[in-house]
């Protein structure tokens, strides 16, 4: 009775309702001017409109801006640290709060829950796709489906993203918070009216344009194609403000003697991936608001017959949503650099050139964006340029695996489930990046655009770049946020249930796109012959999903447990084991020191860090 | 499940103010660069449509909004030297002044440029107010596009300068410790200089359509 009180008062619920008053009172207030004016009845600037007010209901109702508010009437806040007083340590992930871990934490459960949302999504229109014809769903609520499914998913990634940059960089770097505690606590929170606003379009007439919202094709979608387009613009307020606290932490908060090559290497992973974040999210920022008010009010960019150009529409999103895999992909492969050292019991192979191999990564990954449009009336003076700087993404992609054989080469391997996933990352990637290349030739790119091949490889990259890697961090560091091990069976089991389920899902998916099977068709000819693959993809994406609840089951009923962890079950050099598990509120009670190389496993006499003794003061 | 060990001792863990401030410039001057690519991608979009034609506009106003807004820079250098050197008032009358001539010119965009009130006047042979509307194709998009986006970003400045005004009012800030003001002054000349950029892609570049 006590927890339900908690919760309907927690900042989670407070936001939802002040989105709703919001909204509501942004609507009425430009329904009520427009009528004023004598403008004929349109509602989508009120809905726009209300849209927007409502993130900002949320934000107020949820707590979010109390102490900026404070500061605009010159009032001193300072930083509450924390549980809250004469309540359950639990109800601090449903509050605002401004810890990092805290807020790590936040996104990660949130990250898992809207992965699972989405994951369902895929899994009713898979169940569609099982059998020609149509059987279960219309063609507009297949269309919403799959055009869900996407978005979700990406803002499952981001806020994955979050989780691990959030949690572990600040513990990495020796730091005890983010440099903007208040602003990291406003990243992680704007981004749950955004998800909201996403689902709430699937109500409104739900869209067909896929995620990436082609223009004109959004001015002929229903309604609910707008609150697709808010949502996805107010998660960008998340993206940057979060990348810029990031590295402004990682500039301005290292521990002593923490030199750049001395950072751990996901560090420099998190930091490519910022950079990318702090930019290119702008650029989608702004197509997508055109896109808004073209069709809100009239307002002439994309639409031909006003004079417009939907091929910049292309440009302006592609430069953000090409770079965005990588946004995933760095932290993700960072993950896999992390551990690989660790349980093969041996140095990083080519420390550098993994680190500068994620900047050259972000660096190249904004000079391809226009593959995407080799089939949409792309200048040829553009295409092939754009064919041969894609190509070259292989270059650093290409030093990180051969880095990761080196690493693994003649180690002492021991095969948990952290481990487990990694290598099953580093499988999928394969997958996902030989199959790149076939796509980024034009000649072939233009047999395989808009089928099936397309749907097979994006998963593999994305699965294997950033789904395994994560899975991956959450085991490796489960037990240094609860402070219990998770039940390896259970992880075995989850690894051998997900990894083949995976490799035939993603397989599976690249042979029905060549043999002619097109993406994003609720429909296909039972004379294309793939309808039994369709089942086996069906049956494989079920596989994964039943794999990924007993992840969330064993996560969950391990944390009840009495038994206490190992403190550094990995026997890992990074700071981050060196203290007690859970984390101490403020990380580090003494400051410590770098003074070696962080990856130096195997090699003895070689200490990464020294505990500084307590300064007095 | 506690993930976070507990304990209230926060001594010993507070940022110091030297530190806080290194974070706080390097977090603005990102957050301007961050926003570098939100002008850029306008530019863009103005350059893709328009090329290298433009709508027709009154220069006189133009050049009257695009002078106002780079004199009110001066004055927000003013301000802020002045609270360096603890002379409150030049400090508090340069925000002031600053604040009305960006309100001028948003008068100048929204009011007379865009003409959101329809009025006609015609002095010294000008038109005061303009004739472009937002649905006249894509020089209406483009154009109330940018000059809306930098308009939110001009009235989010002004805002910002009276809430620094109002808290020096009240003897807030000091010669040792005036972050409010640097952060203010930056993005206000910040957002001074964009306009450097969007002024001649509106107004000069191209010819007539
Ligand atoms: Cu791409």
């Amino acid at each position: 009775m006590k927890a339900l009180w908690y919760f309907l008062t927690s900042s989670f619920t407070r936001g939802l309702i002040g989105q709703a008053i919001f909204t509501a009172i942004g609507m009425t207030f430009v329904n009520a001017i427009r009528s004023v004016m004598g403008l004929e009845a349109n509602a989508e600037p009120g809905v726009v409109f209300g849209a927007l007010l409502g993130v900002f209901g949320f934000l107020l109702g949820a707590g979010v801006l109390t102490d900026w508010i404070k500061w605009i009437f010159g009032k001193e806040t300072p930083l509450r640290h924390g549980p809250p007083q004469g309540k359950p340590e639990w109800t601090r992930y449903l509050n605002v709060d401004y810890n990092h871990k805290v807020i790590g934490i936040q996104y990660g459960y949130t990250s898992l829950l809207v992965l699972l949302v989405g994951g369902l999504f895929a899994l009713i229109f898979r169940i569609e796709l099982a059998q020609p014809g149509m059987t279960l769903l219309t063609n507009d609520q297949y269309n919403t489906l799959f055009s869900a499914h996407g978005i979700v998913m990406i803002t499952a990634m981001l806020l994955g993203v979050g989780a691990m940059v959030n949690y572990l960089v600040p513990l990495m770097i020796g730091a005890a918070d983010m440099a903007f505690p208040r602003l990291n606590a406003f990243s992680y929170w704007v981004g749950i009216p955004a998800v909201v606003l996403i689902l709430a379009g699937m109500v409104v007439g739900g869209w067909d344009t896929g995620w990436v919202g082609y223009a004109p094709l959004t001015f002929r979608a229903p309604l609910g194609v707008q609150l697709f387009l808010l949502g996805f613009y107010v998660n960008g307020f998340s993206s940057i403000a979060g990348s810029i606290n990031l590295i402004v932490t990682v500039a301005t908060m290292r521990a002593k003697g923490m030199t750049l090559f001395r950072m751990p290497i996901f560090v420099w992973a998190a930091i490519a991936a910022a950079i990318i974040q702090m930019t290119a999210t702008q650029t989608v920022g702004v197509a997508l608001l055109m896109n808004v008010t073209e069709r809100a009010i009239g307002l002439s960019f994309f639409n031909p017959a006003n004079g417009g150009d939907p091929l910049l529409y292309q440009h302006l999103f592609w430069f953000y949503s090409h770079p965005v895999v990588y946004l995933f992909i760095l932290p993700g492969l960072g993950v896999i650099s992390e551990l690989l050292p660790v349980f093969s019991r041996k140095p990083l192979f080519g420390y550098k050139w993994i680190a500068l191999s994620s900047l050259g990564i972000a660096l190249v990954g904004f000079l391809v964006w226009a593959h995407h449009m080799f089939v949409a009336g792309l200048d040829n003076s553009l295409r092939i340029p754009f064919m041969i700087s894609t190509l070259f993404v292989a270059v650093p992609t290409g030093v990180k695996f051969f880095s990761w054989v080196g690493t693994i080469w003649e180690g002492k391997i021991s095969l948990e489930t952290p481990m487990l996933f990694v290598l099953g990352a580093i499988s999928v990637f394969l997958i996902g990046g030989v199959t790149g290349p076939i796509l980024g030739t034009i000649p072939t790119d233009m047999h395989l655009h808009d089928t099936y091949w397309v749907v097979g490889h994006f998963h593999a990259t994305m699965f294997g770049g950033f789904i395994f890697p994560f899975f991956a961090a959450i085991y490796y560091w489960y037990p240094k946020i609860t402070g219990r091990m998770y039940k390896e069976s259970l992880g075995k089991l989850h690894f051998w249930l997900m990894v083949p389920g995976f490799w035939v899902m993603s397989l599976g998916q690249m042979a029905t796109g060549i043999m002619g099977m097109r993406r994003r068709i609720a429909d296909y000819d039972p004379a294309l012959g793939v309808q039994n693959i369709h089942v086996l993809i069906t049956l494989a994406a079920f596989v994964i999903g039943w794999s990924v609840l007993i992840m969330v089951y064993n996560l969950v009923s391990s944390a009840r447990s009495q038994e206490l962890a190992d403190p550094n079950p990995w026997r890992s050099r990074s700071p981050e084991w060196q203290i007690p598990s859970p984390v101490p509120e403020f990380n580090y009670d003494v400051p410590f020191e770098v003074v070696g190389d962080p990856y130096d496993y195997g090699l003895s006499g070689v200490a990464y860090i020294r505990m500084a003794p307590a300064s007095g003061d | 499940m506690s993930a976070v060990t507990t304990h209230h001792d926060a001594h010993g863990h507070e940022v110091p103010y030297e530190v806080q401030l290194r974070s706080n410039r390097l977090g603005l001057w990102l957050f301007c660069f961050s926003e570098v690519f939100l002008f850029l991608a306008l530019l863009v979009a103005r350059f893709y449509l328009w090329g290298n034609t433009r709508p027709e506009l009154s220069q006189v106003l133009g050049l009257l909004t695009t002078s106002i807004l780079l004199v009110s820079s001066f004055f927000m250098n003013r301000a802020e030297t002045a609270i360096a050197h603890g002379d409150r008032k030049t400090f508090l009358n340069g925000l002031l002044i600053t604040a009305l001539l960006g309100t001028l010119f948003f008068v100048g965009v929204v009011v007379m440029e865009w003409n959101v009130f329809g009025l006609e006047l015609e002095l010294f042979g000008v038109e005061w107010f303009g004739h472009l509307r937002p649905t006249d194709g894509v020089f209406g998009g483009v154009f109330f596009a940018m000059t809306g986006m930098h308009a939110l970003h001009v009235l989010s400045g002004i805002v910002f300068i009276l809430i620094v005004w109002a808290n020096g009012r009240k003897g807030h800030f000091s010669p040792e410790r005036h972050w409010g003001v640097e952060a203010c002054a930056i993005y206000w000349h910040y957002v001074d200089v964009v306009w450097v950029f969007f002024y001649p892609a509106l107004y000069l570049i191209g010819h007539v359509a």
